[in-house]
């Protein structure tokens, strides 16, 4: 480090509240940043790594956020106690700052305009004409040449990874000196993260812009920087160059993190297993109408024929980006999409079957969905969302203590407390909920279970347990999954069979060892290329 | 978009139709018809005359039937004669109409005018001492009964101060602005206290919403100042859930605030209903109901189109 840092915070503490209720999300931390250097700040959720980003800049939720104490010098001057007109002067302009969700983090009735030329107008009284030109080179310098065109289109009108890089213009429109990325990749596929981080690393480069990188996940940190600074219950636990840390970690939180990865290999499975599910010429197709008589004039292809088979014990991973179509296939299979096509599920064909005929049926196949937030009904225990199975297929017992108990040792199964049954869902991390959405399913005894991103909400230590365990539930159980991913890291993981799914089509099907080891379509080499390296396609076959 | 308005009239007149049905079944099922209100009018008045005037009016047919007459008339702009006022039943509607426009335009106008910065006002710093004498007097004015209010600012300013008259629309002879306006200012003032509160608290709400999004973390980010972040960024998202109460407050412009209007002795469209219904007179009932169900149906199609405007992610087609 030289004399006087960009970046220097020493000290640093954040607490919510005051009194009885005072939580301290961050104790003491001291970090610094030099000139055109990247650090990575690295931690699990909660850790306060985002408090301490959103410090610098003072953009936390004051006055019932507060520094008991701490300093935050930028070039030598104190920020803490500076008057809101000097931060106002630097935010947006020295130090600029991404988010991790970029849809949200837009506002969405201003065009893609207006909200990158605000900043040049705030800070550099820029005229219309003159903002509009730089507007157009940002976009460019971005890569969103054809955005130019799209000057007037709305936030929502881009894809995720677009509106990502929308993000990135408006923070460099100044050209900062200190940008601040907090986990500016996590909402997106690995695809379109190897991009985003490529662009990023190529952008530090070119402007010289010293990079504060917020993440989770160390293998962006191993990829992007050269220092890291590892946080853990509000205090930096450990710190040092990164190849260092990765060589010899010495903080046991580190060790942690670090063989949090989700690794191993699935269990060996029989291959004359009986087969669970099985589908073949699977189409998904969702009409689109038009007109007053809202007549039907076409279809969009979300699945497209598509033929699989799936014995017991045998995960059957299911990769590609978002808006491939892997989604609506596990619905399909479950009958909770209209689809064509043949669908046997032990040995019968449900296909066609009736509401009451699905029924029973029902109990033996299950979902377990992405967002452990939204799928969970917040006014309903615990007790009460697992119970709910129960009861629809009178199962568990017919007193409320035998139903408690059969709860319980569901609970139990997936790792909770079987007394947490009386809590709601909003006392439980993210991690925890998705047990609890395993242990919804799981009481049911299913034989299958479509697993749509159960982990992609999660920190990377997180889905390593939830891998784990997975894994053992599958041993014990013998359960067949549909595992649905856009991480081939996960995949890796689980699956035993894996379906490469590109525009409602398969690009590649077949055992995973021979997939992972010989990947035959280029398009399935990018998807590991940027899981695995998080390296971005240069060849084309992955869109913006 | 002309399109989406097509598509939207054709709509609004087939409720109108079933509506203009549902009012008249209502309304068959009244107690009594006008021709009991003759009887007890005038006693000499047989069982035999009662029974020759109900065939005369056509009261002794299946409702159905007499639906259809009206109905064949009202398209042909026949909307027959309001029994209560002696005269066609557009000639007794217009006058409370415009009564009403003008009470209940006022009315709206002044308390978005005083509620919607009000509830922005809170909402910047909400649990401030600012948020909470805000929330005080919004909720004084939603809990206090618009009649007692009514009978107080009488008191007060009529009775005792002696400065603006009690009740009614003019004086004698008093064609002049004020002579008109002076009329106006208590009734107003009762309607505008009573409605203001629910309008600041809307917008409070919606702008703490608004104020706890992403985008406006982003804004500071940038270096926003207070007005840009407010003004700029969430006053627009804040807006389109209030529209959508504003929407609902313009069929209420046309059908009247009742109590107010009586306490005040006001000729409106509240009165006017009360009465016509009060009274069995069939037509003007009637019509003045669909009338206002035809603009309670053109307020939510305005506030559809405020909707595209201040949203430009909806598009209409």
């Amino acid at each position: 480090m030289s004399a006087t840092p960009l970046l220097e915070i020493d000290g640093l503490s954040v607490s919510f509240g005051a009194g009885g209720r005072e939580v301290k999300a961050v104790r003491g931390a001291s970090l610094g940043i030099d000139k055109g250097e990247t650090v990575a700040l690295v931690g699990e959720s909660g850790s306060g790594k985002s408090v301490t980003a959103l410090s610098v800049l003072q953009l936390l939720p004051y006055p019932s956020a507060w520094h008991p104490q701490g300093s935050i010098r930028f070039a030598g001057e104190e920020l803490m106690g500076a008057g809101e007109a000097r931060l106002r002067d630097l935010r947006g302009d020295r130090i600029a700052m991404i988010f991790q969700e970029p849809l949200t983090s837009l506002n969405p009735l201003h065009s893609v305009e207006r909200q990158i030329s605000e900043v040049l107008l705030v800070h550099k009284l820029m005229g219309r004409e003159k903002a509009r030109r730089r507007t157009i080179e940002l976009l460019h310098l971005v890569g969103l040449a054809e955005a130019t065109e799209r000057l007037h289109a709305l936030p929502y009108e881009f894809s995720g990874g677009q509106q990502q890089r929308i993000m990135i213009a408006m923070a460099l429109a100044n050209e900062p000196d200190l940008l601040i990325a907090d986990e500016p990749t996590t909402a997106v596929d690995v695809t379109i993260q190897a991009q985003l981080l490529k662009l990023l690393k190529d952008l530090q480069a070119e402007l010289g812009m010293a990079l504060l990188l917020i993440t989770h996940d160390l293998g962006i940190v191993r990829r992007m920087s050269e220092r890291v600074y590892v946080m853990n219950a509000g205090r930096i636990v450990e710190q040092g160059k990164v190849a260092d840390i990765f060589a010899t970690p010495r903080h046991p939180h580190t060790r942690r993190l670090l063989a949090a990865e989700p690794s191993g290999r699935p269990e060996p499975a029989s291959r004359d297993a009986p087969e669970v599910m099985a589908a073949s010429q699977l189409k998904v197709w969702f009409p689109v109408k038009k007109g007053i008589l809202r007549r039907t004039v076409d279809h969009i292809k979300a699945v497209d024929g598509i033929t699989l088979q799936l014995r017991r014990g045998h995960t059957l991973g299911v990769v590609g980006e978002s808006g491939s179509g892997k989604s609506s296939l596990g619905r399909g299979l479950l009958r909770l999409e209209r689809s064509q096509g043949a669908i046997v599920f032990n040995g019968r064909d449900i296909q066609g079957a009736g509401f009451k005929e699905l029924r029973p049926l029902r109990k033996k196949m299950q979902m377990v969905f992405q967002d452990p937030f939204g799928s969970l009904s917040p006014r309903l225990s615990v007790g009460q969302i697992v119970e709910e199975g129960l009861l629809v297929h009178g199962l568990g017992g017919d007193s409320y203590q035998e139903r408690r108990a059969t709860i319980g040792r569901a609970l139990e199964e997936v790792g909770l407390e079987p007394d947490m049954q009386s809590r709601y869902p909003h006392e439980f991390s993210g991690g925890q909920r998705q047990r609890v959405s395993i242990a919804r399913a799981l009481v049911l005894k299913p034989d299958f279970i479509v697993l749509d991103e159960p982990t992609s909400a999660l920190d990377m230590s997180i889905q390593a347990q939830i891998v784990e365990l997975l894994r053992e539930l599958q041993r014990r159980h013998d359960l067949a999954y549909l595992f649905i991913s856009h991480d081939l890291k996960v995949v890796r993981a689980l699956a035993h069979e894996v379906l490469v799914m590109r525009g409602g089509l398969v690009v590649e099907q077949g055992p995973a060892d021979e997939i992972f080891t010989c990947p035959k379509d280029p398009y399935t080499r990018a998807l590991m290329d940027a899981a695995f390296e998080m390296k971005a396609d240069e060849t084309g076959v992955v869109s913006l | 978009m002309s399109r989406f308005l097509l598509h939207r009239l054709l709509q609004s007149l087939v409720v109108l139709f079933l509506m203009s049905f549902v009012i008249y079944w209502l309304m068959g099922l009244m107690p009594g018809d006008p021709i009991d209100l003759m009887i007890s009018a005038d006693p000499k008045i047989t069982s035999e005359d009662a029974a020759r005037l109900r065939a005369l009016y056509g009261l002794d047919k299946p409702i159905t039937e007499r639906y259809l007459n009206w109905l064949g008339a009202a398209v042909g702009g026949d909307f027959g004669f309001s029994r209560l006022y002696a005269k066609p039943v557009p000639e007794a509607l217009l006058p409370a109409l415009a009564n009403t426009v003008r009470l209940l335009g006022i009315t709206l106008f002044l308390s978005l005018l005083i509620g919607l910065p009000a509830g922005m006002a809170a909402a910047i710093r909400p649990y401030s001492k600012t948020d909470y004498t805000i929330n005080l007097l919004a909720f004084a004015g939603i809990s206090l009964p618009a009649f007692w209010l009514a009978l107080l600012l009488i008191i007060v300013f009529s009775v005792f101060l002696g400065v603006l008259p009690a009740g009614g629309v003019a004086a004698l002879g008093g064609d002049g602005f004020w002579d008109q306006a002076k009329y106006l200012v208590l009734p107003v003032a009762n309607l505008t206290i009573a409605s203001v509160g629910g309008h600041t608290r809307y917008m409070r709400a919606a702008m703490i919403e608004a104020l706890r999004q992403d985008y406006i973390r982003t804004a500071r980010a940038k270096g926003a100042g207070p007005a840009r972040v407010v003004l700029g960024h969430a006053l627009r998202n804040a807006l389109i859930p209030v529209v959508t109460i504003v929407s609902l407050d313009f069929g209420f412009l046309f059908s009247g605030a009742l109590i107010t209007e009586t306490v005040f002795a006001y000729p409106g469209m509240g009165k006017l209903i009360f009465d016509a219904i009060m009274g069995n007179d069939y037509n003007l009932a009637l019509v003045a109901l669909l009338f206002v169900t035809l603009l309670i149906l053109i307020g939510n199609l305005l506030a559809d189109l405020a909707y595209a405007w201040l949203d430009p992610r909806i598009s209409y087609r």
